[in-house]
């Protein structure tokens, strides 16, 4: 059987590269928007790690309710990312402080 | 042996295609990217015995959210090469905050152990007679019901927030007006003509109704 640290060690490693995803791309709205979905996928990871190797259900629950904010969470941010390029033609992050009210 | 064969292979893969997502140059083949990565977490849920959520992972996250992502890049017509500029000049930093985190969740997991009470404290533990689909649906819909009707709240709130965002009246579009629609009555919809032979019904000639055009 795996240990549990092989799938934590994995799980950090796809943490890190989300957070290095936003910094990197720190123009590109769309792909923000995926490493924000990487990070949840590191933390379902985590929780699904500790729930079958605990025996405890719960952060299998847990995950679903992860996934159901993950959907919603891209939803908007995509219908946001729509208005904001139907508005300005762009979507460079940097304009963003013009959305003054 | 094998199965730790098979769990090295869907690990390095998720990575793998987590760092593509990231480094590509086209947010398409990003996308396709993170389509990878997720089939490829499923897979790892499969290895650990968590079949429900492997399959959710893929339908949710495959099925719509990259969908949902390839449909918006696809449909804006952004210039990609424009907003890869400042790549470089992000990239030191953004290797110093991810090294920062990295060796943080390190220490963390080098010094962790589970505590001496941990498994007398398990909230829901695991009924061996029931499959894993059976023991998410058994603790979902009671104890759990609460959070789950909040979880639907949640995702009604978001699909009603990305039609209004979204939603515009386009001008010269027609639509269907109910109240014009249920106003309307046999005289100004019908009328008699008696043409005389030869000359057919000139349809500039008579009563038009007028089109709804908003």
């Amino acid at each position: 059987m795996i240990g549990i640290g092989h799938y934590l060690v994995v799980s950090a490693l796809l943490f890190t590269i989300g957070v290095l995803g936003i910094f990197i791309n720190r123009k590109n709205i769309i792909v923000i928007l995926m490493s924000i979905e990487l990070i949840l996928l590191a933390v379902n990871i985590n929780l699904v790690a500790f729930s079958v190797f605990l025996g405890d259900m719960v952060g299998q629950i847990f995950t679903m309710f992860v996934l159901t904010v993950a959907a919603g969470e891209a939803a908007i941010g995509l219908a946001i990312l729509v208005v904001y390029f139907r508005n300005r033609g762009t979507i460079a992050v940097d304009d963003a402080r013009q959305m003054q009210g | 042996m094998i199965q730790a064969a098979i769990f090295y292979m869907f690990a390095g893969i998720v990575l793998l295609s987590g760092l593509m997502v990231i480094l590509a140059r086209n947010p398409v083949h990003s996308v396709l990217w993170l389509i990878l990565a997720f089939f490829n977490a499923a897979g790892l849920f499969l290895v650990i015995g968590a079949e429900f959520i492997a399959v959710i992972l893929v339908i949710v996250y495959v099925g719509a959210v990259a969908v949902l992502f390839l449909f918006v890049v696809m449909m804006l017509d952004i210039d990609f090469t424009e907003l890869r500029a400042g790549f470089a000049q992000y990239l030191p930093f953004g290797l110093l905050i991810g090294l920062v985190i990295a060796s943080e969740l390190a220490a963390i997991g080098m010094g962790w152990t589970f505590g001496d009470t941990v498994m007398a404290t398990r909230a829901a533990p695991v009924r061996p007679e029931l499959t894993n689909t059976q023991s998410l649906g058994v603790l979902l819909y009671t104890d759990y019901v609460l959070i789950f009707e909040m979880a639907g709240m949640i995702l009604l709130t978001a699909m009603i927030g990305a039609i209004v965002l979204t939603m515009r009246h386009r001008p010269g579009v027609k639509r269907q007006n109910f109240s014009r629609q249920r106003r309307r009555d046999v005289s100004e919809t019908i009328r008699n003509e008696r043409p005389a032979v030869g000359v057919g019904i000139d349809t500039s000639a008579g009563v038009r109704i007028e089109e709804d055009v908003e």
